[in-house]
């Protein structure tokens, strides 16, 4: 049987007047209809684009052409339709950012939750590696290992992010972890006999999931930021294939004559992972029961 | 304290080791030398680039390389640049000082702005002030790094322009100028990289800086100053600030992997001869020496500062004890 006495403000607001508490939320409301129409353009952009991303039209005519009526974001040098290509775009920034935060998130949740709940040794050994590894630039890594093994496909890149991203998340969880393993309701449940394995997916995991999730909306936003990064730099997805940071490397060596290619892409980079964070803020917020209603003044009490 | 230091000396030397090892195994077992692309022109026989690997040493066996690059290193030899054709000593001599100018002027710069805009802020929390900073912030926040130095660039290097786009000194008429000429000229050069370093660390420096002023909002301390009489804007500034600052310090050594990821951008957008810079050329010409050198003297940087702000903080406040 289930004694559950903890107090996540989830379970004392109940789910439905979090949802209400987070709408309210001018910052989800933005977030939401961004990251729709951005999922969306992904879902739909063979029916959205009006050119093959990767086709090359016209080689000779219609290299960096300006925006115009038939190409509204211009081409690229390789006469390719910008539009088209920033459509596809999203598909891998989608892709690599949801697909890497979902690997990083179980597999640092499962380790977080294992050293805090066996501890001894077996904390030691996992905290110091991630002690190591969080000292590490990831970027560094990520450059180190992307320009050396040369252009990566679409899964590769994925798990070299969910590789080099789930450090963080597992201090977390083991800090929480660790603060709830004597409260009161994890003592019953061990004293009702229940199994460790139980306490740990039953009552531990629930009461991580705030943290967690606000870690990973946050955490897309910057896998997206470094995938645009390394392609950029040139050593991201594999070309042809269209990503916003490709995009913006195809114009950067004339940046001032194909501006273009610079700024929408950017602009959708930065409205993509604006969205994320903005998401990651509110949720943070909202899950905070300490959390000012908007317009008043603080008070002073030292209840929290 | 000593023994704190000692401590946390050793356990930084540690992780220097195995990020630098690590690095070495990676370039060597990377596809491709330096003698692979370098020489890949007519002319030069397979013969030629297998004499030049085994003058290099690149023929031996890879544990025997490892161990005879640690034994030069802690001599304080860290070899030969193939690609720049000098010792990696002196290569890494001319970029460090320039990219710690960059990065040291911009983490001073955006720490002054990052804590006058959380105070500004936290000043009338919720209101129409800390909600519109709040805004620009979380934008600059997720402005990606290399976008927005490639803005600014072409704002202020080519429609307006107001700054030369590249390079760290006007490469013709520099030598020609007159002392304050050179210094203006240097001065120009650095107006643009900084800035948007400065930019990129902002947001993130008064994020945590308001987030650290409101955790001290509700102490009894702040609650006295106000019941004497305190105005609410003075008891920010004088009471909450200091107490909120120290999160910062910590916050400075914590946050130099981050900024030395932007100085990377912000150096490659405007060709700024520095460690990033010289760090992405040597991975592509697969600089072996270099690559590892470059990193070692990154993450030593990078380990040495967050000690330093573990000892500043330690040192301006007496609750926290080392032990």
């Amino acid at each position: 049987m289930d004694v559950d006495l903890s107090e996540p403000l989830a379970s004392i607001i109940g789910p439905r007047r979090m949802l209400a508490r987070l709408l309210r939320d001018s910052r989800t409301r933005i977030a939401i209809v961004v990251l729709l129409i951005v999922a969306l353009s992904a879902v739909f952009a063979p029916l959205l684009a009006p050119y093959d991303p990767t086709a090359q039209l016209d080689i000779v005519r219609l290299p960096s052409q300006p925006p115009s009526l038939a190409h509204p974001l211009g081409t690229d040098p390789y006469s390719r339709d910008v539009l088209s290509r920033l459509l596809y775009g999203s598909r891998v920034s989608l892709a690599v950012g949801l697909g890497a935060v979902l690997l990083a998130m179980s597999f640092g949740i499962t380790v977080g939750a294992v050293a805090g709940f066996v501890g001894g040794a077996v904390d030691a050994v996992l905290m110091r590696f991630v002690d190591a590894a969080l000292s590490i630039p990831r970027l560094l890594v990520l450059i180190i290992v992307a320009s050396l093994w040369g252009s990566l496909g679409l899964v590769p890149l994925t798990l070299l992010m969910a590789g080099t991203g789930w450090f963080a998340v597992s201090r977390l969880v083991r800090a929480e972890t660790l603060a709830l393993r004597e409260r009161e309701f994890i003592v019953a449940a061990r004293a009702l006999g229940a199994s460790p394995l139980r306490i740990l997916v039953r009552h531990v995991l629930p009461n991580v999931a705030a943290p967690a999730l606000v870690a990973a909306t946050l955490g897309i936003a910057n896998v997206i930021l470094l995938e645009a990064g390394l392609s950029y730099l040139g050593i991201g997805v594999r070309p042809p294939t269209a990503s916003w940071g490709a995009i913006i490397q195809d114009g950067a060596e004339r940046v001032s004559d194909l501006w273009w290619l610079t700024l929408f892409p950017g602009l959708a980079i930065l409205v993509t992972v604006f969205a994320c964070n903005a998401l990651g803020d509110a949720l943070r917020d909202a899950f905070d029961p300490r959390q000012l209603p908007r317009g008043t003044e603080p008070t002073f009490a030292s209840e929290a | 304290m000593r023994r704190f230091l000692a401590g946390r000396l050793a356990q930084a030397a540690i992780v220097v080791f195995l990020v630098t090892t690590v690095t070495f195994v990676l370039v060597h077992l990377a596809p491709g030398d330096p003698f692979a692309a370098a020489l890949e022109r007519p002319g030069v026989t397979e013969e030629v680039r297998q004499s030049l690997r085994e003058s290099f040493g690149l023929d031996r066996p890879l544990g025997e390389q490892y161990v005879r690059w640690v034994s030069n290193a802690a001599r304080g030899d860290l070899g030969w640049s193939i690609s720049y054709r000098r010792p990696v000593r002196d290569v890494i001599a001319d970029a460090l000082p320039r990219t710690l100018l960059l990065v040291g002027l911009s983490l001073v710069l955006s720490f002054a702005l990052g804590i006058v805009v959380a105070v500004l802020q936290t000043e009338r929390p919720g209101g129409r002030r800390d909600r519109w900073l709040g805004r620009i912030l979380l934008l600059l926040y997720s402005v990606p790094d290399f976008w927005l130095a490639l803005v600014v660039l072409l704002i202020f290097a080519f429609w307006l322009p107001l700054f030369p786009p590249s390079g760290i000194v006007d490469p013709v008429a520099h030598d020609y100028m007159s002392f304050s000429g050179r210094l203006l000229d240097r001065l120009r050069h650095l107006v643009l990289p900084v800035t948007t370093l400065t930019l990129l660390a902002t947001a993130a420096i008064s994020r945590h800086q308001r987030s650290a002023l409101m955790e001290v909002m509700p102490s009894d301390w702040m609650r006295t100053a106000i019941a004497k009489g305190v105005s609410h804007r003075r008891a920010v500034r004088r009471h909450a600030l200091r107490n909120a600052l120290l999160p910062s310090i910590t916050l400075a050594g914590l946050y130099l992997p981050a900024l030395a990821a932007g100085a990377l951008f912000v150096e490659k957008v405007y060709s700024w001869p520095g460690m990033g810079l010289l760090a992405a050329n040597a991975i592509t010409t697969r600089d072996y020496q270099l690559v590892t050198a470059a990193v070692l003297v990154t993450s030593v940087a990078v380990a040495l500062g967050a000690l330093l702000a573990e000892v500043a903080a330690a040192a301006a406040d007496p609750r926290i004890r080392v032990s």
